[in-house]
C-alpha cells in the first residue's frame, strides 16, 4: 500500500500547475482520490455542516441496495439459462453461467461511462466526479442478460452524453440517465431489447420442448385479442418443460422469471427499498406512491373491464414486470424527481398510472415503467412549480399586510 | 495612381460581389443560420432527412424559391401596398414552389414522391416568409437575391449534415449506397436515427458544437 501511495506521490508533480501533463490533473486525482481519502479538509473552525455523507458516500449507499437485486439477478440469469435448456444444474453452475453474461456487461457499462466521464472532466476542468457510480450499475441492471456489449457501450455513450454532459453534467441532467440509455437501445435496437429476448440461450442450443420465452406481460397482452382468463394463462404457463409453475403470483413476486438482469424479483427490489429508506437515500413517499399509483390504477381497470388483461387482478401489477424496480432504484433518482415533498406524491402516483395505462393499452410497449419514469421525470419541474406557487398563495392569503 | 482611381469606382457602382454582399451568403451558413441560429424550417428538416437524396432536392428547391421570391418581392417592394404585403408574398412564393414542384414530378419522380407535401409546404416555411418579411422588403433585389441564395444553402448545409449521420448511422449508407456493404462490413442499422427523435438529438447536438466554436453565451 505504501509503494501505491510513494508512486502516486512521486507522479503529482507531472501533474501539477507547470507539471508535464496538468492537463489531465483532474484525471490523476479521480485515481488519488478513488485510493485514498483526500488529505484536504476542513479546518476544526467554521460554520460547515459535519457530515459524512457526501456524494461518493450517497453513491456508495444507494450502490449496496442494489446489490441484492445484481446477486439474485445473476442467479436467475443461469437459473431461466438452464430451465430452458431443460437441463438440471447446481446452484455453483448457475452462478456461474450468470456471471459469465452478467460482469461482462457491467464492466462495459462502466468503462464506457467511465471515459465519457474523464473526456468531459479533462475539458471542462472539473473533478471527475462519482455521478456514474450508480448509472453504471443501474444499466446493466436493466438490460437483457443476451444483450450484445457493443450496444451496451453505445447506448451507455450516448446516454451519458446526451442525457448528462448536454445538460451540464452530474447533477444536471434532466431525465435518468440510465434509462435514457435503456430507452435508446428500445428504439435504435429493437430486435435485442424486447420480444423473446429474456433469456439466455447460447447460439446453437437446444431448447426443450415446449419452451416459450413470453414474459408475464406478454401473456397478460395477448389475452386482449385471443381471449381467456389472463390469470389462469399466467398460471398456466410453463406447464410441461418448467418444473413449477413459472408464472404464479408467488414465483412473480420471488422472481424465479425471465426479465432483465436485475428488475426480476420484487422481494430484493424491497429489500433495496428498506435499505434506501433506512439510510434516508431514497425518499419512500416516492416508492410507495408509484405503487400506489399502479395499483389504483389497476383497480379502476377492474372495474371498467372490458377486456381479459384489464381484468387482471391489481396487485398482479406491482409483480409484473420492472415496475418494482423501477419504482426504487429509478424513481427515487433525486436529480430527476420532484423535489417538493408534495410533488414526489403527485410525481411518484403518476408514474404508477402511466406504466398500469402504458401495460395495457399500448400493444406496442409491453411495459410501461421505462416511458413513464422518463415522461414524468420532464414533468417534475412542472410539478415542482405548482406546489411550490401554491405554497405561495397560500402564504399571501394568510399575510395581512 | 491607378489605385486610387480603382477605389474611386468602386464608390461609384457596388461590385457585384462586394464584401456586403459576400456577407449576405456567408452569414446564413454560420452566426445567422436558419436552423440552428433562427430556429427556422425545423419540421421539414426533421421530416425529410432520412436520406441524403430526398435531403439534398429539398435544400436545393428551397434555395430556389428563397432566392426567387426574395428577388421577385423585392422588385416590386415599392408598390406593394404593405396593407396585403403577406398575401402578395403568398402569391409569389406559390408561383415558384409550383414550377419547382412541377419540375421536381416531371425529372426525379421517385424523390417527389418521397418528399410528398413537404415541397408543396415551401409555401409556408418560416424561411422564406421570414426573410421576405425581414431582407427582400427593404433591400435592392441583386443582394435579395444573394441573401435567398445565401439561406437556402445555410438551410441545405444543415439539412445534409443532419441527413448524412442519418442515413450512414441508420441505413449504413450515403446516397442510397450501402458503404458498410460494399466494405464487406456486416452494419445492424441504428433505428433511433430513421424516427424523427434521431434527428432532433442531431440538430441538438450540431447547435452545440457551433455554440461552443463561436464562443456563445446566454444572456
Amino acid at each position: 500500500m505504501k509503494f501505491l501511495r510513494n508512486t502516486l506521490d512521486k507522479a503529482k508533480h507531472n501533474f501539477e500547475e507547470g507539471g508535464k501533463y496538468h492537463k489531465y490533473f483532474y484525471v490523476y486525482e479521480a485515481l488519488d482520490t478513488f485510493l485514498y481519502s483526500p488529505n484536504t479538509t476542513a479546518g476544526a473552525k467554521g460554520v460547515q455542516v459535519r457530515d459524512a455523507i457526501d456524494l461518493k458516500r450517497l453513491m456508495m449507499t444507494v450502490i449496496i441496495a442494489m446489490t441484492p437485486c445484481l446477486l439474485f439477478g445473476i442467479v436467475n440469469v443461469g437459473h431461466q439459462h438452464f430451465l430452458a435448456l431443460g437441463q438440471q444444474a447446481s446452484m455453483m453452475d448457475k452462478i456461474m453461467v450468470g456471471l459469465m453474461q452478467v460482469l461482462p456487461i457491467v464492466i462495459v457499462s462502466y468503462t464506457a461511462g467511465g471515459i465519457v466521464e474523464a473526456i468531459f472532466a479533462v475539458f471542462r476542468k472539473h473533478p471527475i466526479n462519482e455521478g456514474f457510480l450508480v448509472t453504471g450499475m443501474l444499466i446493466p441492471l436493466v438490460m437483457p442478460p443476451n444483450i450484445p456489449l457493443w450496444q451496451v457501450f453505445v447506448a451507455t455513450v450516448f446516454a451519458v452524453l446526451i442525457a448528462k454532459e448536454a445538460f451540464g453534467g452530474t447533477g444536471m441532467n434532466v431525465l435518468n440517465v440510465a434509462l435514457t440509455a435503456r430507452a435508446f437501445l428500445y428504439f435504435a435496437y429493437p430486435t435485442q431489447i424486447s420480444g423473446e429476448v429474456w433469456t439466455y440461450i447460447p447460439e446453437g442450443a437446444k431448447v426443450v420442448a415446449g419452451y416459450s420465452g413470453a414474459t408475464p406481460l406478454a401473456i397478460a397482452a395477448e389475452t386482449v385479442t385471443s381471449g381467456g382468463n389472463a390469470v389462469t394463462q399466467l398460471s398456466g404457463f410453463g406447464a410441461g418443460w418448467a418444473n413449477e409453475s413459472l408464472y404464479s403470483l408467488q414465483n412473480m413476486f420471488v422472481g424465479l422469471i425471465p426479465g432483465s438482469i436485475g428488475e426480476t424479483s420484487t422481494l430484493m427490489c424491497l429489500i433495496g427499498a428498506f435499505i434506501l429508506w433506512a439510510t434516508g437515500s431514497g425518499s419512500w413517499k416516492i416508492i410507495v406512491s408509484v405503487f400506489g399509483g399502479a395499483y389504483a390504477m389497476g383497480l379502476l381497470l377492474n372495474a371498467l373491464a372490458v377486456n381479459p388483461f384489464m381484468a387482471l387482478p391489481a396487485h398482479y401489477h406491482l409483480v409484473m414486470g420492472g415496475l418494482a424496480f423501477g419504482a426504487v432504484f429509478m424513481a427515487t433518482d433525486p436529480v430527476t424527481a420532484a423535489q417538493t415533498e408534495t410533488g414526489k406524491w403527485v410525481y411518484g402516483f403518476l408514474i404508477g398510472v402511466f406504466t398500469v395505462l402504458i401495460r395495457v393499452f399500448n400493444p406496442a410497449y409491453p411495459e410501461g415503467i421505462m416511458l413513464a419514469i422518463l415522461l414524468m421525470n420532464v414533468f417534475a419541474p412542472l410539478i415542482d412549480y405548482f406546489v411550490v406557487s401554491a405554497n405561495k398563495t397560500r402564504r399571501l392569503k394568510r399575510a395581512t399586510v | 495612381m491607378s489605385a486610387e482611381t480603382a477605389v474611386q469606382e468602386v464608390k461609384k457602382s457596388e461590385p457585384l460581389f462586394s464584401k456586403k454582399n459576400r456577407k449576405l451568403i456567408t452569414n446564413p451558413l454560420d452566426i445567422d443560420n436558419p436552423i440552428t441560429v433562427q430556429v427556422l424550417g425545423i419540421c421539414s428538416a426533421l421530416a425529410v432527412t432520412t436520406q441524403m437524396k430526398p435531403a439534398f432536392i429539398m435544400a436545393l428547391s428551397l434555395t430556389v424559391v428563397t432566392a426567387s421570391s426574395n428577388a421577385a418581392i423585392s422588385a416590386l417592394r415599392n408598390t406593394i401596398p404593405s396593407r396585403i404585403r403577406i398575401i402578395v408574398q403568398l402569391a409569389i412564393v406559390s408561383l415558384w414552389v409550383t414550377l419547382v414542384s412541377e419540375l421536381l414530378k416531371a425529372y426525379v419522380y421517385d424523390v417527389s414522391k418521397q418528399l410528398s407535401v413537404f415541397v408543396g409546404l415551401i409555401i409556408t416555411n418560416c424561411i422564406v416568409m421570414g426573410r421576405l418579411e425581414a431582407y427582400a422588403m427593404g433591400n435592392k433585389p441583386w443582394p435579395s437575391f444573394l441573401d435567398g441564395i445565401g439561406n437556402g444553402l445555410g438551410y441545405g448545409m444543415i439539412l445534409m449534415i443532419i441527413a448524412f449521420f442519418r442515413e450512414i448511422l441508420g441505413s449504413g449508407a450515403i446516397f442510397g449506397y450501402k458503404i458498410f456493404e460494399a466494405a464487406g462490413i456486416h452494419y445492424q442499422g441504428n433505428g433511433l436515427m430513421l424516427l424523427p427523435a434521431g434527428a432532433c438529438i442531431l440538430v441538438g447536438l450540431i447547435i452545440w458544437v457551433q455554440r461552443s466554436i463561436n464562443g456563445y453565451r446566454e444572456h
